[in-house]
């Protein structure tokens, strides 16, 4: 049994104190870390719009005139995620093994959860109450597509039920579920190779 | 040679350079094939020595702006303005993701007018990246910012981009009064730019931010902070006694070199590198190689295009055309072809394709969409970019932005008079 745990900037603490409560002391766990490649993907796209400004790279570290910060980007992204997970790490206070990953966030965790007894999560959306808005269209994503068992948490105690939307009227139909922003529909997505799967 | 020829091998070789200045074969610089390439128009007789020449004494004085503001950015950055923002971002920041969005959209904004969009894409990106790192707080809304600012945010000076000092030249206007016409502008694309992340990035911004707060007090450096105010103030003063305002740039980055130098902080060479020799050829080359294609005929093909006057309606129609252009090619080439066929109207269409190259250029995510297309196909980088997400934030933000900082321009034209 293995236990995968997505660790995310804000509400990571969540996952951790989950896992650790809700699956037994010697039970395998996987601290998981998805960079998004957008992020320094914007900052190579920035660069590369202002036009004229390459240098020959030679052997200059990437930084200042002529160097693209979507590089720099890059290498700050896994110090930062090594740092998170060691965090995680500390938190968990267990033996645990940790999982990088770059690229589409949501498919990433996806693959990386294949083959897992659970994957915990944590809601990031709109969390001022119940209901499918409180999932951020990535978590959305992971939660509808795990191939595994989930535990989907709050990262503070959850709101009352209070927050509950109010009830149709009697004779009316219920109201359609509210449909789900997918990160990416599907005339935005070019055709993704598979992904290799483990082992 | 006849014209049609002339124009037929001009384009060529604009469309060689802008594909050579995209793809960056062999790692070289953009200018390696620039340079050559305006060499063979002028060689070949496409574009006429005293055009060249005229074109030359055109770019000259703008080139010059250009690096004494790229060598006072990275003195700037040398002397720690980045990182004592960075510093100070993170402390007062702490825990709370929409103050840091906030502290960053004045940031980027400050940044891009005074030091150039380079500054803000080269140096703040990264700067930013690590700050949101260091609060713990998701970087998405953050990095983007910069990078949208560093396009939006360059309305208000003429030292903003590059595409301004172009269009600075072209304008006859001086520095103070480009500045008026374009605060209004300036801010109002700043305005709708903000709402928008607002909104776009709630949830990323609701995940808060949890690691402990930054003890340490961020050491502003005060000598760069002073010669950059005292470079602002020279613009202005300089304007005004009828002296160009490059000259305030050159002694500001001049001040912070020699102070750099003496400490045996920089080299000479660094200070030359911070220069961007190489980007600055590039800008003289393809500006001669622009103005062949237009003087070849492209002048009398678009100058159909180009709405005349400087209405409300006329201002918006060149603004989406330069948009347009600036997504299609890059903001470069679009302001040196736009500059010529719309200066003759005033001042006011000269702003307006400004308008358009610096805020269209957000819509594609690359600033162009010659870039984009390549930058696919060559997938020099290690993952595969998601690109519906920014395009899709482009949409939201580019259309809004571009026509009500057009109204703005009308605005200020009516106030402060073109």
């Amino acid at each position: 049994m293995a236990v995968v745990v997505w660790i995310t900037e804000g509400t990571w603490r969540a996952c951790v104190d989950a896992a650790r409560r809700h699956t037994p002391s010697d039970t395998p766990v996987v601290l998981l870390h998805v960079s998004g490649a957008d992020v320094p993907g914007a900052a190579h796209g920035a660069f590369a719009g202002l036009l004229g400004r390459g240098h020959p790279r030679g052997h200059r570290p990437a930084e200042g005139w002529g160097s693209d910060p979507g590089t720099r980007v890059e290498e700050l992204a896994d110090a930062a995620a090594r740092q998170l997970l060691d965090a995680a790490a500390d938190r968990l206070g267990r033996p645990c093994s940790r999982v990088e990953r770059t690229g589409r966030i949501e498919r990433e965790v996806v693959a990386a959860a294949d083959g897992a007894d659970l994957l915990v999560l944590a809601r990031d959306g709109d969390r001022s109450g119940l209901g499918p808005r409180s999932l951020a269209p990535a978590t959305r994503f992971a939660v509808d597509h795990a191939p595994c068992p989930v535990l989907l948490v709050w990262p503070e105690p959850a709101p009352g039920t209070a927050t509950l939307p109010p009830p149709p009227e009697p004779g009316r139909p219920q109201p359609p579920h509210p449909p789900h922003a997918d990160p990416h529909p599907p005339h935005a997505d070019p055709p993704h190779p598979p992904h290799p799967g483990p082992g | 040679m006849n014209t049609s020829l002339a124009e037929a091998l001009s384009a060529g070789l604009l469309l060689l350079v802008l594909v050579c200045a995209v793809v960056r074969p062999f790692g070289w610089p953009e200018a390696v094939v620039a340079v050559p390439a305006a060499g063979v128009a002028i060689g070949t007789g496409a574009i006429s020595l005293a055009h060249a020449r005229e074109e030359a004494a055109q770019l000259g004085p703008v080139i010059g702006f250009l690096a004494a503001v790229l060598v006072l950015a990275q003195m700037c950055d040398d002397e720690g303005l980045f990182q004592a923002c960075g510093a100070w971002m993170a402390r007062s920041a702490a825990g709370r993701p929409r103050r840091l969005l906030v502290q960053v959209f004045v940031l980027a904004s400050v940044i891009t007018a005074v030091l150039s969009l380079d500054a803000t894409v080269v140096l703040l990106t990264p700067v930013v990246f690590a700050t949101a790192a260091r609060l713990g707080a998701r970087p998405k809304p953050h990095v983007y910012a910069c990078t949208h600012l560093s396009n939006t945010a360059s309305l208000l000076l003429p030292v903003s981009n590059l595409t301004n000092l172009l269009a600075f030249a072209a304008s006859g206007l001086g520095f103070t009064r480009f500045a008026a016409l374009m605060a209004l502008p300036w801010l109002v694309a700043i305005g709708v730019e903000y709402a928008v992340f607002r909104r776009f990035f709630a949830g990323d911004l609701d995940a808060g931010a949890d690691a402990p707060p930054d003890a340490a007090a961020p050491r502003m450096p005060l000598f760069a902070l002073v010669t950059v105010g005292c470079t602002l103030a020279g613009f202005v003063l300089a304007s005004a006694v009828g002296l160009d305002p490059a000259w305030a740039a050159f002694a500001g980055a001049l001040v912070l070199a020699v102070r750099a130098l003496a400490r045996r902080r920089t080299t000479p060479v660094a200070v030359l590198r911070s220069a961007s020799v190489p980007f600055l050829a590039f800008v003289l080359a393809l500006g001669i190689v622009v103005r062949a294609v237009v003087d070849n005929g492209l002048a009398d093909a678009l100058g159909r295009l180009v709405p005349g006057g400087s209405g409300l309606g006329a201002l918006l129609g060149v603004a989406v055309l330069a948009a347009v252009l600036a997504n299609v090619i890059n903001n470069l080439p679009a302001v040196l072809v736009l500059l010529p066929l719309t200066a003759p109207s005033g001042a006011g269409a000269v702003l307006a394709v400004l308008l358009g190259v610096n805020i269209g250029p957000n819509l594609t995510y690359a600033g162009s969409l010659a870039t984009l297309l390549w930058r696919r196909i060559v997938r020099e980088h290690r993952a595969e970019v998601g690109l519906g997400e920014f395009t899709r934030l482009g949409l939201l933000t580019v259309p809004a932005s571009l026509v009500l900082s057009v109204v703005a321009l009308w605005g200020s034209l009516q106030i402060v008079g073109g």
